[in-house]
């Protein structure tokens, strides 16, 4: 990830900082952790390298879930009978834990959603219909996850502001300086991914923000695929919102969060209406409550929130700075096997990535190499990665892609490495 | 390992890498695009019919092996067909390729012939769209329906 993320979120106290154990992970105790891991497919032992879908659960998130619904199990902010108490506390505790884990200054800047695409349908719905109107801009780049561009061109339809895209390079870094002169008096929005999903090239967000800032845009952070990697720090990056999946970091399915600034959440219009997000409810006036709760509207998903703050604790047991460390080296060694394998091509070789390589091999189509992979055990991605424009980009229509996680290790890629050498022998 | 032979037969890999009646026809009187969004598979064919009968029929294509191979080992399957011997075939070929053994069953006579090669498609529910996407175009083509997605299911 890049030096300003990193430096940022080391003098602004991030938990991972304060980590008194800073020596080189022992992934064997790490791996044990998650049951998952230890099956055989089509019977061989599974080496799982999807991680940029969906990252597997490690027993303290499996244990905080099941212990939830077998102890604390109630609706929350409602009743005043000890379960109910118990399971707001787990819930709100949760939120502190999110809050703690990307730096926001105060929990009330933390609305709980059903993952990253929901946070940023959110903004886009709420913020969105109180700054756009017709000729405003909305900048985003060429390399977003579909979940970052087709809720901004819903917004767009919606009161005639206009998309404008940032192009990427053939190395699939952002054109900075055709950004910036994207960037103009009209743009009232900047959404840009953090990490991207399906080239895993880092995004220089603080930079961006700072550009953005200057030409008085907000900007909206996709952080799916950086938050499981390296350590994030929203009030040092200074972005109006951060959106990320729970999923994606350990945590169970259904559950992620929205970070925004207080000031902007306490202007922003509620986007959905139910329970909860109220005061008081007459047929001629409702009163709406504050944020956070004004933007959850209906029973949350306190068991997956429990699972979150679970997971989120248990990075910071392991410090995430030797996570993005143990990481960072387990790609650069992924980068060097798969360039030996002979007619594979990365898509996507920018000089700061984090988490994924994305391959084609010559003359063999990647969904081809999924299914023959999955037969030595070894679970990748093929596909257009829900990001079409950078499948165009590249003139193609799908890639293959291995991402990683804090579990994975050099055996997987030479399982990877051997897998794909047998693909090409089914092909030869 | 056998398992993945069932899928990848060599027919099915000499189809894949050599696809016969690829390209375009002179003077085609059906045609239909088929895609696939999930792999980005996508195949444009073209129906020569004289008398009610399939004369000649290629395709345009990009995508795996199976789909491939699936327009190739077609185009090869149908020609000099009738519509209601093709439609037949389609019936039967996707039954065969989704496990539904009774319904291809059902239908009687019709010979899969070399199209018997896609039978291991069954067991991976994930690429049954990959062997049925040129046929799917292909029905598309004779009903005159020129959709953008083919509906594989």
């Amino acid at each position: 990830m890049t030096a300003t993320v990193q430096s940022a979120a080391a003098t602004a106290g991030h938990p991972g900082a304060s980590g008194v154990d800073h020596g080189p992970l022992d992934t064997a105790a790490l791996r044990a952790q998650f049951p998952i891991l230890s099956q055989s497919v089509h019977g061989k032992p599974l080496v799982y390298l999807d991680n940029a879908a969906t990252t597997q659960k490690p027993l303290a998130v499996l244990d905080a879930v099941d212990g939830y619904y077998r102890r604390d199990n109630a609706n929350v902010h409602r009743g005043v009978h000890t379960l109910s108490e118990r399971a707001t506390a787990a819930f709100e505790g949760a939120r502190s834990e999110v809050a703690r884990f990307v730096g926001a200054r105060d929990s009330s800047e933390i609305v709980f959603t059903r993952g990253a695409t929901e946070a940023l349908n959110l903004v886009a719905m709420s913020f969105g219909a109180m700054v756009l109107r017709e000729g405003d801009e909305v900048l985003l780049t060429e390399m977003e996850h579909h979940s970052n561009i087709v809720p901004w061109q819903m917004a767009c339809a919606r009161s005639g502001a206009k998309l404008r895209v940032a192009p990427i390079d053939d190395r699939g870094e952002l054109d900075l300086d055709a950004f910036e002169k994207l960037l103009g008096p009209r743009t009232r929005i900047v959404a840009v991914t953090h990490v991207s999903n399906a080239l895993g090239t880092v995004n220089p967000v603080a930079r961006i923000v700072a550009l953005a800032h200057a030409a008085g845009a907000k900007v909206v952070i996709d952080g799916a695929q950086a938050l499981p990697h390296a350590a994030v720090d929203v009030a040092a990056l200074d972005c109006d919102f951060y959106a990320f999946s729970g999923h994606k970091v350990y945590a169970p399915m259904g559950v992620g969060a929205l970070y925004a600034k207080r000031e902007l959440l306490d202007a922003m219009p509620p986007w959905q209406g139910g329970g909860d997000m109220i005061l008081s409810v007459t047929f001629e006036k409702t009163l709406y409550n504050v944020a956070p709760y004004k933007f959850e509207a209906g029973t949350p998903d306190v068991g997956g929130a429990v699972g979150l703050g679970a997971a989120l604790r248990w990075l910071s047991e392991i410090g995430i700075e030797r996570v993005a460390a143990y990481e960072r080296e387990l790609l650069d060694y992924a980068e060097k096997a798969l360039l030996d394998v002979p007619g594979l091509g990365l898509v996507g070789t920018a000089a700061d990535k984090a988490g994924v390589h994305s391959f084609m091999l010559d003359g063999i189509h990647p969904h081809d190499v999924g299914t023959i992979l999955d037969h030595h055990g070894v679970a990748i991605r093929t596909g257009h990665h829900c990001a079409q424009p950078v499948m165009q980009h590249f003139g193609i229509a799908a890639t293959a892609r291995a991402s990683f996680a804090v579990y994975n290790n050099r055996d997987d890629i030479d399982r990877l490495v051997a897998g794909l050498l047998a693909v090409q022998e089914v092909f030869a | 390992m056998s398992e993945l032979r069932d899928l990848y037969q060599e027919l099915i890999l000499d189809h894949g890498r050599r696809p016969r009646n690829s390209g375009k026809l002179d003077s085609p009187t059906h045609h239909a695009d088929g895609y696939n969004p999930l792999c980005g598979d996508r195949i444009a064919l073209y129906l020569e019919m004289d008398e009610g009968r399939v004369k000649s029929v290629s395709f345009e294509g990009t995508g795996c092996a199976i789909s491939q191979a699936s327009a190739s080992l077609m185009t090869e399957g149908i020609k000099g067909k009738t519509v209601a011997e093709v439609l037949s075939l389609f019936r039967k070929l996707t039954a065969t390729v989704t496990g539904r053994d009774d319904d291809a069953a059902n239908e009687g006579d019709v010979e899969l012939g070399k199209l018997a090669v896609f039978e291991g498609v069954s067991q991976y529910p994930m690429r049954v769209k990959c062997a049925t996407l040129a046929w799917h175009t292909l029905r598309n083509a004779l009903e005159g329906k020129d959709v953008e997605v083919a509906v594989t299911e």
